[in-house]
Parts: structure tokens; C-alpha cells; sequence
């Protein structure tokens, strides 16, 4: 028995910023002071807090370090592990409190939040299936085979109220029903790893975190729908999340929950992975199953849906990492129990990566239904230095930005899509005052344009030309009739395009043209970005009453475009200037201003 | 092949194990004097026997940490036991063997063993 158990996040995030060498070196230590017997270290997948990484926590205490470095270990091995003393010094700043020391589920980060999705996320070590099954892990596998029929494990499924975590939000339960219906001879389930959007990295951190809870689903899922082959389509640029999918798959297949006659209940199911390369269309369902096939991955006309004719041409299922990752708690726990959290269409819970302008970066779960004001503000910490909200943008490039005025919406697929954005798979970048909302609605279209397949024109097209128009209007070129063409355009490409892609990506046009409409009219009439991003549309002057000709300026400048004798103001040359800013930030004296 | 016994078997076998990473409010604290006189006078050997005969015991709500000087130098090693909606037992001069007893008979048990105990050796 171990006394004490060190868990070290070994997520992505947490792994760049050095947690290997966190546990390599923590390792040493507890041999060191003898305690191997006793401490055991565990790399467990990401607790969320992303932005304190690397992240440690020391039970039975619960005492939460974070951004812990290689030089802290010897200390918190001396005093914490071998004396009992914890190490206040290094511990989380906000649990530690004149009273004590507070339960990491009692921060302003973790009290909002209900980790079910992620239940192991953080808890257990990825890589060792034992510790999966110690917290109920294919039990409900289980319980499926042995208790359930698969017309009921669908009826559980439907009656749970669960809807896709891709992003379009559709009934799980009836997915499966449509597939369950068809005869064939072969059918498959698949699992959309692919996780595409620009700052989204949910599904990578439960692949990381929980790998078994994927397999364990895609099993009841083979069961509901008659299938014996599994699929998971991941991306190649989640080495840790594909190693420890392969090992957990192993893992499964040597206890024999995949495999021939599982429990001995006769049900036959195994999983491959297939990797993605990189292309954003990929995780289009038809492009997707292209894609696993060995073609080019591109979309196809809908229908025949997956359902019917998916796979190989065989009726096959598609869902999200975290669609499955909710499917074993609904079995086990029943589809009250889910149903029981959210809102009246969307049930359960919803993880969200926060990015962007905000304080806690990473990884939350938390009720349908819950604020945005609450998820940024109480969760997320708010906005660094001070500034304001501006917009959040959900999503990613399928999704629109939400400005202020919906600050106290609550969250949910239906609310999103009524006010232009979309749940997506859960990114949500929170952009502060200083962001130009055109440059972001070109940013995104920077994005689909690179990513359009090309198959079908209006996506092909449509999307170059609407990325020129954006283009035009933030080198101050625009015309009031653009706008009026870039809308037309928006429609036409959503109305036209084959697949979710094309008809998506003029979203990030349309939700800021509506509602930051102002900002493009200053660019196109003042000839001004309001945020100060669009360089065009920017000049730096040098005030001549506070310039003390000290030269430092000058002598920054990349482009030699300041001019000037020592103790005489100096001048900015606009032609010369390439808008870099080193010499504002360089002035001692505040002469140098931007408008 | 698994059978669903077999996987009820791993279940039980490293649940207590991991239960260890939840909120351990609820369970039997065995605290354990690891200051330098307490691992003067032995505590290390005394905290490996308590986890050697925990884990022979296979009682899982049971966590086991260490604590400061309690200001008794002369009765280290130093072994409480508290269990939850209980009054704390405090066991003095404790070695291995009294530990193991401890943990049978005390932790498993639930019965003091009055000898070892601080009002005893006072």
C-alpha cells in the first residue's frame, strides 16, 4: 500500500511545459529519501487548469501545486512527503487561506464546474486499465451485455436526452437507431477524433486523460447497433493522445473487453485507429469515412446518410470523442440521472477549452446552460491587464463571436444558434477590447479558405473571394457596397456549399457583421481600425513637445524610417514605417503615439 | 478471456487504491510523528510496518499521513488514530510490532489497544 499518491499532469499542455522531466526528477528524489515504497507517482491526463501547468497534486492531502519547476522537488520531497510538512511557499496561491488550506474543488475555477465527461480526467493514470476499472470502468459494458438488449441500450441512450458534442448537436440515441435499423452483413462504428478547430483540445485532453472510456463506449455502441468493427480517426498531431489510445486499446484487448465473445456474452467488437493528416475537412462525417477508406479525403452529397451507407458502403455510426465519453455514465447511472443537469433541450454537460484574452486557460466542464458571463468571468478569471470584454467566439471557424450584450446568455445549442454562432466542439476564445473584429472574421476565413477540399465551387470559390473583400476592407480599400456583396456572398456559399465546412464558414462574417456592423463602417469610411490591429489603417506620430531626442527610437527602428539630430524632436518618415510598434514601446517619454 | 467476475476481482483490487484521490474527509487517519525526532527514534520503520499490515488487512477507507513534532520528544515514535465521529487515540514509544498490532486490532478492529496508549505510559 502506498500512503501517498503524486499525481502529475501529463497532458499536452502541461507535458510542453515540462512535466516529464517534473516526474523523471521526482522519481529520483522519493528513491533518494527512500520513500519508493511508500509515494507513488502517477502521470494522469489534465486537470484543466492549463494556464498554472506543470501541475501537481499530493494526496491524501489534496494539496494543489502548480507551475512547479525541477529545482521545487527536493524541497516539497524533504518536507512534504517525508516530514508531512506541505510546502505553502509553491502551492496554488487562491488555496491557501488564513484558515488553511481549501479543497482545489472549492477555487473559483473548479466550484462552477461538473466533471463528468472528464471524471477521470486528472484522477487516474491513463495508461494502466486497472485503474479505469477501479473507478467502474467497463462495468457498464458490462451491464449492457449481460442486462440489456441493444433495442433498450438505444432506448437508454435516446431517453438521456444525449446530443452529439461535435457540434451540430444532433440526438445521439436516434443516430444510433437509424444505423440499428438497417440490415447488412457489416456495420461500423467510428469515433471523430479529429479535432480541427483552431484553439479547441477537447477531445485531445480525454483521449489523453481517459482513453478507456472511448473504447468502452464504442463497444456499447457496436452492441446497440450490431456492429463488430470500431474505427477511431484521430490526428496525427496528437502523438500523446494516439500512443496512449494504442496502449489502452492493447490493454483492452489482453482482459478481453475487445475481442472475440467479450464477457463471454457471445458480442464480438474490435478498434483500430486510422490517422488523419492534418485537413480541417476531415472531420466532415462523409470526408471522415472517405478518409479512413485509404481516397482523398473529401465530402459527399448527404444522403445516403452514414447510417445507411457509410463505410465501405456498409451503415455506420459516427460520434465525437465526448459524446462517447458520456455514453458509460448514462448506462451505469441511468438517463434520468443525465437528464437531470442542463437545459430543457440540451442535457448534461459541455467542455469547453478557454483560449484566448483570458486568465485561466484550459480545459472546463460545466452544465448546459450555463452563463457565459459565469464561464469567463467566474471560471475563467476574467480578462488580463484590466481590459473589457469584447466578444467571445465559439465554435471555431463553423461557429460566430457572441458580443457583450449576450454576456448573461446561458449556454446551450439552441441559444447559440438563435444569436449566429454555434456550440461547435467547444472552443470559446474570449477576445478583450484590443481585438479587431474584422481581422478576426478574416483570420477565420484565412482558415477555411487553406481548408476548403475544393470539390464543390461555392465553398472553393466563394470563400477566396470573400476572404479578398475582408482583405480589401482592412488595408482601408473598402467600399459601402462591400458590405452589402460580402453578405450576399455569405448566403450564397451557406445556401450552395456540399458539406459542413463551406456551409459554415461564412459565420464568422455574418455574426460580426452583425453585430460589430460599426467597426467595418470605420474602416471602410474613417479609413480606421478602431482596435489599432489592421496596420494599414495605422500611423505612429512622434509628439514634438515631449520628444527629448534622446535617439533611442531611431536607433530601433527596423526600417530606418525615423529621422532626426540628438536633443531635436524626431520624425517618422510614413512611407518608411512598417508599422512594427518597437518604437512606441522603446520611448521613454511617451511622445510616440498610434492612432 | 474475462469473465465479469474477473472484472469485479480487479475492481475490488485496486479500488482502495484509488480512492485515495478523492476527498479522504470520511475515512480512518493514521498520523504518524516524522519530525527529526520522531525519525530519531524509529517512525520510518514504524510508517512501513503500518503500511505493510494495512495492506495485508485490505481495509480500504484508511489514509495514512505524517505530522510535525507534537512537543513530546520523549515519546516518539508517535502513532494517532482518528476515526471519523471519534475521539483521537494517541499511541506512544510505538514499534513496528506495536504498530502492526495497532493496525489489526485498533484500525481494522476498532478497538484501542489500551496498553500502547498515551494515558498508559504517562
Amino acid at each position: 500500500m502506498y500512503r501517498s499518491h503524486v499525481l502529475v499532469c501529463g497532458g499536452t499542455g502541461c507535458t510542453s511545459s515540462g512535466s516529464q522531466l517534473i516526474v523523471n526528477t521526482l522519481e529520483n528524489e522519493i528513491k533518494k529519501n527512500g520513500l519508493e515504497q511508500e509515494v507513488k507517482v502517477v502521470r494522469t491526463g489534465c486537470f484543466g487548469l492549463c494556464a498554472l501547468g506543470p501541475i501537481m497534486i499530493v494526496y491524501p492531502e489534496g494539496s494543489f501545486y502548480s507551475m512547479v519547476k525541477p529545482e521545487d522537488i527536493p524541497e516539497i520531497v524533504t518536507e512534504h512527503l517525508l516530514k508531512g510538512r506541505v510546502v505553502t511557499r509553491l502551492l496554488y496561491q487562491e488555496t491557501v487561506t488564513p484558515d488553511g488550506i481549501k479543497s482545489l474543488n472549492e477555487t473559483d475555477f473548479y466550484k462552477k464546474q461538473h466533471r463528468s465527461a472528464l471524471r477521470n480526467c486528472g484522477v487516474i493514470d491513463p495508461e494502466n486499465i486497472n485503474e479505469y476499472i477501479a473507478r467502474d470502468g467497463y462495468q457498464a459494458l458490462a451491464k449492457c451485455l449481460a442486462e440489456y438488449t441493444p433495442e433498450q441500450v438505444i432506448q437508454i441512450v435516446k431517453d438521456s436526452g444525449l446530443r452529439g458534442r461535435g457540434g451540430a448537436g444532433f440526438p445521439t440515441g436516434v443516430k444510433w437507431s437509424f444505423a440499428a435499423a438497417n440490415q447488412a452483413d457489416q456495420k461500423y462504428v467510428c469515433c471523430n477524433a479529429d479535432e480541427g478547430d483552431p484553439g479547441a483540445f477537447m477531445d485531445r485532453s480525454i483521449l489523453e486523460g481517459d482513453p478507456n472510456v472511448v473504447i468502452e463506449a464504442m463497444a456499447i455502441a457496436g452492441y446497440a447497433i450490431g456492429a463488430t468493427q470500431g474505427y477511431v480517426y484521430v490526428r496525427a498531431e496528437y502523438p500523446i493522445a494516439v500512443q496512449r489510445l494504442s496502449k489502452a486499446i492493447e490493454e483492452a484487448r489482453e482482459i478481453g473487453m475487445l475481442g472475440k465473445n467479450i464477457l463471454g456474452s457471445g458480442f464480438d467488437f474490435d478498434i483500430d485507429i486510422r490517422l488523419g493528416a492534418g485537413a480541417f475537412v476531415c472531420g466532415e462525417e462523409t470526408a471522415l469515412m472517405t478518409s479512413i477508406e485509404g481516397k482523398r479525403g473529401e465530402p459527399r452529397p448527404r444522403p445516403p446518410f452514414p447510417a445507411v451507407k457509410g463505410l465501405f458502403g456498409k451503415p455506420t455510426i459516427l460520434n465525437n470523442v465526448e459524446t462517447y465519453a458520456n455514453v458509460p455514465q448514462i448506462i451505469l447511472h441511468g438517463p434520468e440521472w443525465f437528464n437531470s443537469v442542463g437545459t430543457e433541450k440540451s442535457k448534461g454537460t459541455k467542455v469547453f477549452a478557454l483560449g484566448g484574452k483570458i486568465h485561466n486557460t484550459g480545459l472546463v466542464e460545466v452544465p448546459m446552460g450555463t452563463t457565459l458571463r459565469e464561464i469567463v468571468e467566474e471560471i475563467g478569471g476574467g480578462i488580463p491587464n484590466g481590459k473589457k470584454f469584447k466578444a467571445a467566439q465559439t465554435g471555431g471557424p463553423s461557429g460566430g463571436c457572441i458580443p457583450e450584450s449576450f454576456f448573461d446568455i446561458e449556454i446551450d445549442y439552441d441559444n447559440l444558434l438563435s444569436i449566429g454562432s454555434m456550440m461547435g466542439s467547444g472552443g470559446l476564445i474570449v477576445m478583450d477590447e484590443d481585438t479587431c473584429m474584422v481581422d478576426i472574421a478574416k483570420f477565420f476565413l484565412e482558415f477555411t479558405v487553406e481548408e476548403s477540399c475544393g470539390k464543390c465551387t461555392p465553398c472553393r470559390i466563394g470563400t477566396k473571394r470573400l476572404l479578398e473583400i475582408l482583405d480589401k476592407i482592412t488595408k482601408g480599400n473598402g467600399e459601402m457596397e462591400d458590405l452589402d456583396k460580402l453578405e450576399e456572398l455569405c448566403y450564397y456559399i451557406k445556401e450552395n456549399s456540399l458539406c459542413g465546412l463551406g456551409q459554415t464558414a461564412p459565420n464568422p462574417v455574418l455574426s460580426t457583421l452583425r453585430y460589430f456592423k460599426d467597426e467595418y463602417i470605420a474602416h471602410i469610411k474613417d479609413k480606421k481600425c478602431p482596435a489599432g490591429v489592421c496596420k494599414n489603417l495605422l500611423s505612429y506620430t512622434i509628439d514634438p513637445a515631449k520628444c527629448k531626442g534622446c535617439t533611442l527610437c531611431a536607433r530601433t527602428c527596423p526600417a530606418s524610417a525615423i529621422e532626426g539630430t540628438v536633443k531635436h524632436p524626431h520624425v517618422i518618415d510614413q512611407k518608411k514605417c512598417v508599422k512594427c510598434g518597437a518604437c512606441m514601446e522603446k520611448c521613454k517619454f511617451g511622445a510616440i503615439s498610434k492612432q | 478471456m474475462k469473465s465479469l467476475a474477473e472484472l469485479q476481482q480487479i475492481r475490488d483490487k485496486y479500488h482502495g487504491d484509488v480512492s485515495i484521490r478523492q476527498d479522504n474527509h470520511e475515512k480512518i487517519k493514521v498520523e504518524i510523528g516524522m519530525a527529526t525526532c520522531g525519525i530519531a527514534a524509529g517512525a520510518r520503520e514504524v510508517v512501513t510496518a503500518v503500511l505493510d499490515e494495512l495492506s495485508k488487512e485490505t481495509v480500504e477507507n484508511v489514509v495514512v499521513t505524517q505530522t510535525g513534532c507534537m512537543g513530546i520528544c520523549q515519546y516518539e515514535p508517535i502513532v494517532e488514530v482518528f476515526v471519523p465521529g471519534k475521539e483521537k487515540v494517541t499511541y506512544v514509544k510505538v514499534t513496528p510490532e506495536k504498530a502492526r498490532r495497532i493496525v489489526k486490532e485498533h484500525v481494522a478492529g476498532g478497538t484501542p489497544v489500551t496498553e500502547y496508549t498515551i494515558g498508559a505510559n504517562a
